[in-house]
């Protein structure tokens, strides 16, 4: 009962903030935050320059932003937009992956082919691994035994061992690998390659490719359909593609690996995020300058938000 | 001859992969051709140009290489002034069958018929007949040709409704091809060039250009664009703003067409060009950027075919699933007919990206980037077949 008492008290003092998503404006400078309510951007917060990947700690106290032209991975007071401190992140950090031990990040080094791993805590660097050209994709196994990258110009996913930090296996992929995921409680892990314009499944245990997922849309050229981010829908059902300057969000079955629609959204649509039900999606469209949100069940866009210049990352902020 | 070496050490650091090791060495073979006096020293033509777009590509394969166990090395031999480009050619071959050249177009005709097994690379040369009946089947171009320049900016006239055209032409030979490029294309995008002259002063346009271009540009009536034909950029420098009726310059000052400019920023570009930065210290170039596309074009045809076969890599290079990530936006293959790499064009001004050819609206039943440069039915090159 108590319990009972003090949440209602504390709904009381809260007028009852919606949930939000956080938006990086990779040529401003900027994160724009959206009311997942109203669909609106409430606030605007200075970050460091070109920032990029986002993404929270498991209690949302922290948002970690990577800003790569300023070399850092900034730590953020997500109530405030307070910058607390900057982690060392290795030169010009894009993308990184928080491990599921809510410590360690595991950062992408773009220009230095390096991969960077750093403690959260402590604020040091604990690994740095060589990887290919351009790193960028990363991803973590949900047991955590496994950590991605993925190399833009060497063409590779690398598979390091999150406990000696060595990797241990390297799948060629099509070309320009963006975005990895481990899909299906981490038995698979999934690969875009923008240039090449595939989507690329491999099986966990044997690193042995399981499938290739290709897209095609009327009218426009095969070339200008280039795969960038993605993200699964509630229980893994569906993969959410983000498809570039092809201006559409492609919906794959992650069963059986068909495409079943194409969704379009604003120019040169890069990366997404789910709201908290993940009934609504939010995509990044670099080009356009906006965020067009989908609606899930119907698969359509139900309304572009005005952010910053380039938006890339987005990330989810539940505030209840 | 000078000569330097560069093997490039890869420690045999990832056991993850246990392919039998695999060595693979290029050779750039350039000859020193002495650049054309200009008025102007504004932009120096780089002693290394090209060289450097091969060796970073040649880095970003060692990258690679060392998951894969390929071990790359790039030798870089320039044949001075009126050196022997044959002989040069000659004792590279002892050494490897895979080589980028950089030479005038006769050099590269002679040296590709002295090799018919090994697979060469023209970087440097954007003669229009080497991908037309002086073509050759081991001779592959990474560099655009002029007609690929020219069809670029001709798509812009057409897209901005510039259709009234001049052109003022320089006497190299060089800019006389260039001219017929334009012309040309011209014509094959249904525009006309009317008004023409040729560039003939000899006075010292730094200190005069404000007097002489207006009088030397007023006969030439009026316009929309005007096209300057000058590849050394010894006067075209001089013409914007000194025009007689105010009108935008295009070719080689003004608006320019390109494989590749300091301006290209977006597809990831940006990567490229700082690490070409950190490399150099000075910007990447069309040239540099070819030599970089011919390199790359060979490390991931190694990769994907796991061969050093010249044979093997040629046919994969030219078939169906090469395919060559280039930061210009869309995937990079070599057209079939003439082995020319197709790409697309920055069109750039001194400060920005302007526009990307093939724009918007040039369509093609095969790619649209066959829009650009010599189509199949264009070309009278046969040695593909």
């Amino acid at each position: 009962m108590k319990l009972t008492t003090a949440l209602a008290t504390l709904l009381l003092m809260t007028p009852a903030y919606a949930d939000e998503i956080w938006v990086t404006n990779e040529k401003d400078d900027t994160i724009s935050v959206i009311d997942v309510d109203t669909l609106e951007v409430i606030k605007t917060y200075p970050t460091g320059e070109r920032p990029r990947g986002i993404t929270f700690s498991h209690d949302f106290s922290r948002v970690y932003i990577c800003a790569s032209d300023s070399d850092a991975v900034q730590v953020m007071d997500p109530a405030t937009g307070e910058i607390l401190h900057d982690l060392p992140s290795g030169e010009d950090p894009e993308q990184f992956v928080l491990h599921p031990d809510d410590r360690h990040l595991y950062i992408a080094n773009e220009d230095d082919a390096i991969t960077t791993v750093v403690d959260t805590q402590t604020r040091t660097v604990v690994a740095q691994i060589d990887v290919g050209i351009e790193p960028e994709g990363m991803a973590v196994s949900p047991d955590g035994k496994i950590a991605i990258t993925t190399s833009e110009t060497t063409n590779m996913a690398h598979w390091i061992d999150t406990e000696t930090q060595q990797i241990f296996a390297n799948s060629l992929v099509d070309s320009r690998p963006r975005h990895a995921e481990f899909v299906k409680d981490g038995t698979e892990l999934w690969v875009s390659s923008e240039i090449g314009g595939t989507l690329s499944v491999f099986d966990r245990d044997t690193q042995a490719e399981k499938a290739k997922i290709e897209f095609k849309l009327p009218n426009i050229h095969p070339d200008r359909i280039q795969p960038v981010g993605f993200e699964l829908s509630a229980g893994d059902e569906f993969a959410f593609v983000a498809l570039g300057p092809a201006n559409h969000v492609a919906v794959v079955n992650a069963a059986t690996y068909e495409v079943e629609d194409y969704i379009l959204v604003g120019r040169r649509v890069w990366h997404m995020a789910f709201n908290a039900d993940k009934t609504q999606l939010f995509t990044t469209n670099g080009v356009s300058g906006d965020v067009t949100v989908i609606d899930v069940a119907s698969r359509k866009a139900i309304k572009s938000i005005k952010v910053g210049r380039f938006p890339w990352g987005a990330a989810l902020r539940p505030t209840n | 001859m000078r000569e330097f070496f560069l093997p490039v050490v890869v420690a045999g650091m990832i056991a993850a992969s246990p392919l039998a090791a695999q060595d693979i060495s290029v050779v750039y073979l350039r000859q020193d051709v002495p650049p054309p006096p200009t008025l102007s020293n504004l932009d120096p033509i780089p002693g290394d140009l090209g060289q450097r777009g091969a060796e970073l590509a040649l880095q970003d394969n060692a990258t690679t290489g060392k998951f894969m166990g390929q071990n790359w090395a790039l030798e870089i031999v320039t044949v001075p002034e009126g050196g022997d480009y044959l002989a040069a050619m000659q004792d590279a071959l002892a050494k490897t069958d895979l080589m980028l050249l950089d030479a005038p177009a006769e050099q590269l005709t002679a040296a590709a018929d002295l090799a018919p097994n090994a697979l060469l690379f023209n970087v440097a040369n954007a003669d229009n007949a080497l991908r037309d009946d002086a073509c050759r089947a081991n001779l592959l171009h990474t560099l655009p040709s002029r007609a690929m320049k020219a069809d670029a900016l001709m798509q812009f006239f057409v897209k901005r409704r510039w259709t009234d055209i001049a052109m003022i032409t320089g006497e190299a030979p060089g800019d006389v091809a260039f001219a017929d490029a334009l012309d040309r294309s011209a014509t094959k995008f249904g525009l006309k060039i009317g008004k023409r002259k040729t560039w003939a002063f000899d006075a010292d346009m730094r200190r005069n250009a404000a007097q002489e271009v207006p009088l030397f540009t007023q006969d030439l009536g009026d316009y929309d664009v005007l096209l300057v034909a000058d590849e050394a950029n010894d006067f075209a420098r001089y013409i914007p703003y000194n025009t007689w009726h105010p009108r935008p310059v295009a070719g080689a000052e003004g608006l320019t067409a390109h494989a590749w400019d300091r301006v290209v920023e977006q597809w990831g570009a940006a990567q490229l060009q700082s690490r070409f930065h950190d490399l150099t210290g000075r910007d990447m170039q069309d040239v540099d950027y070819a030599a970089w596309a011919a390199i790359r074009t060979l490390g991931e045809a190694v990769t994907r075919t796991k061969s050093a076969d010249t044979a093997t890599l040629r046919s994969y290079i030219l078939g169906p699933d090469f395919e060559l990530a280039g930061f210009k936006g869309r995937p990079q293959t070599f057209r079939t007919w003439n082995g020319q790499l197709r790409q697309p064009m920055p069109l750039t001004s001194r400060a920005a990206l302007v526009a990307q050819a093939p724009l918007d609206g040039f369509l093609h039943q095969r790619s649209e980037l066959d829009t650009l440069g010599l189509d199949k039915p264009e070309s009278a090159c046969s040695a593909f077949d």
